[in-house]
């Protein structure tokens, strides 16, 4: 399939005259996913794992195929294995909760980097203040990457949990999550990989990289929003607590007491978001369909020509690593001497959509010296056209504000 | 799409970059942090009165061009204005910005604010023209 056929399975790409530059927050929707779940509306809904008639059965039946689904998609060895969520940041919560605050003692120490997402850093602060573990983090170079040195020194036979982004969501550096993994290993700390910005553009093999825990959002890769997965080695989801309580997860429920559902069950109380499971098997069978290789080829030619243009702008900062190969598809820059909200605005008014602000990541721009940033953020149907429309967008926004950053700098 | 060129115009830019109301008072009776933690926008705003009449107002802090322009502009518009107008104003500023209200006396009262008027056709940038109005009525309380 070329590009352009791809673009035309979306929507409001076709609907909407705007260049959606804002993958990193939210992918839009292809017409199978809407489908998928316009179908099993129009057909099968019923509450799964509930009712004895056929409709409820075929309900459960496409539920817990999407399960099957998504353990051959990152290749887990079995599907218990895989919990459905909210989103990465509830996964998250839930190995905060039932594995780090059970499992972690006052001489314990947890690491993640500086990079990190609201989301894979205030339930760590939580656990370290719960159980009184040492909260440490591992810093980025001058490249906006993690030094293999770095990861050494931060990672101590105290460690025993380890949080890491795949990818930046802010730099778009990819960590070396394979080393991280065996390192941590190595001193004997289990690891959590948020893989919620690489999944959408790189295949993901949970057994290859031996993480113990990967989490992701379903809405960040083509599905519907309120849909995300935990995966988890089933040694350490077995020995874990529930971290819901409620319908579905159970086994025996009696006045005072309860003995709980085996995986996955036991994480999953109450009724789930078939319609977002629905949606996320859709966008699956839609990446396969493609392929992994098609994506990071449309991508890499864009984004590269992104990080070519954008660099012949005198006017901007750029926040990326020079290394391409570590570099995915987000681009963070600011016009120097201009409030991102601002630009954000002005681009807005030309069409061109990228978000500003600190991108949940505020220890990240306290350690950059800097309060926020634009962020544009790539996927498969993103053109070199969206790149030019971006630029263009920005010598206006330069243009506008140019006069006024002279008397700044004046001061 | 809309043209900014109406919002950042040479008045919300001048202020913006280059404000005379961006300073330290010294013997502020009330001083008051603003900020929005979304986009890191804050400000520090400073207050002397003298009896029930503002008599200096002054600020400091960071954040994009709307949310330090208001601040600076709606401290040109306050100053010399007794505790009771003020109220009014700020009142009618939020209104204004809100879309609550198009009463023309009202809305001249605003002076040079009622430049941030189409501010109100942004909703994602509404809370930074509110900021410093905000910062202000939290410190009314206080009085």
């Amino acid at each position: 399939m070329t590009q352009e056929e791809l673009i035309k399975d979306f929507p409001i790409i076709q609907n909407r005259q705007i260049t959606y530059l804002d993958n990193g927050a939210t992918t839009q929707k292809p017409i199978q996913v809407l489908n998928a779940i316009n179908e099993y509306y129009k057909k099968h809904n019923a509450n799964p794992h509930r009712g004895a008639y056929s409709l409820s059965i075929e309900a459960t039946e496409r539920y817990e195929n999407t399960r099957d689904k998504i353990a051959n998609f990152i290749n887990a060895k079995s599907r218990e294995e895989i919990i459905f969520s909210k989103n990465a940041t509830e996964s998250i919560n839930m190995i905060a909760y039932s594995y780090g605050i059970e499992n972690l003692s006052e001489k314990d120490e947890i690491v993640i980097s500086i990079m990190e997402h609201h989301s894979n850093l205030v339930p760590w602060q939580k656990v370290a203040k719960v159980t009184g573990a040492k909260l440490n983090y591992m810093y980025i170079n001058d490249q906006f990457e993690l030094s293999e040195e770095e990861i050494e020194n931060k990672i101590t036979d105290n460690t025993k949990i380890v949080g890491i982004t795949h990818v930046s969501n802010v730099l778009g550096t990819i960590n070396n999550v394979e080393k991280i993994i065996k390192y941590a290993h190595k001193k004997g700390a289990i690891v959590i990989v948020d893989a919620s910005q690489s999944i959408p553009h790189m295949k993901i093999d949970v057994q290859k990289l031996d993480s113990d825990f990967l989490v992701f959002s379903g809405h960040k890769m083509l599905a519907p929003l309120g849909i995300g997965v935990l995966y988890g080695k089933k040694e350490l989801l077995n020995k874990m607590q529930p971290f819901l309580m409620g319908g579905d997860m159970i086994e025996y429920v009696y006045e005072q007491n309860t003995t709980f559902a085996p995986l996955p069950n036991k994480f999953e109380a109450g009724t789930q978001n078939i319609e977002g499971v629905i949606g996320l098997g859709a966008a699956i069978d839609y990446i396969e369909k493609i392929g992994y290789e098609n994506i990071k080829k449309y991508e890499d030619e864009v984004v590269l020509y992104a990080r070519n243009k954008l660099s012949e702008l005198e006017f901007i900062n750029m926040y990326i690593t020079p290394n391409k190969e570590k570099h995915s598809s987000v681009i963070s820059f600011n016009i120097r001497g201009v409030h991102p909200h601002d630009v954000a605005s002005i681009l807005d008014s030309y069409g061109v959509c990228v978000r500003s602000g600190n991108h949940c990541a505020q220890p990240l721009m306290r350690f950059l010296g800097i309060d926020s940033t634009c962020r544009a953020s790539f996927y498969f149907y993103n053109t070199k056209e969206d790149v030019d429309r971006l630029v263009e967008a920005l010598k206006k926004a330069y243009e506008m504000f140019k006069k006024y950053i002279s008397i700044k700098k004046g001061e | 799409m809309e043209d900014l060129t109406d919002v950042y115009n040479e008045l919300i830019m001048e202020h913006s970059m280059n404000s005379y109301n961006k300073k330290n008072l010294e013997n502020a009776d009330f001083c008051e942090l603003g900020h929005n933690p979304n986009c890191g926008d804050e400000i520090t705003l400073e207050i002397k009165l003298n009896g029930d009449i503002i008599e200096d107002m002054a600020f400091n802090g960071h954040g994009c061009a709307i949310s330090q322009a208001s601040t600076s502009i709606m401290i040109d518009t306050l100053k010399g204005k007794t505790v009771d107008e003020a109220k009014k104003i700020v009142k009618t500023f939020i209104e204004m910005i809100k879309r609550e209200t198009t009463d023309e006396e009202e809305l001249k009262k605003l002076e040079d604010a009622i430049a941030f008027k189409n501010v109100s056709n942004m909703p994602a940038r509404v809370k930074c023209a509110l900021l410093a109005w905000h910062t202000l009525e939290n410190i009314f309380e206080k009085m």
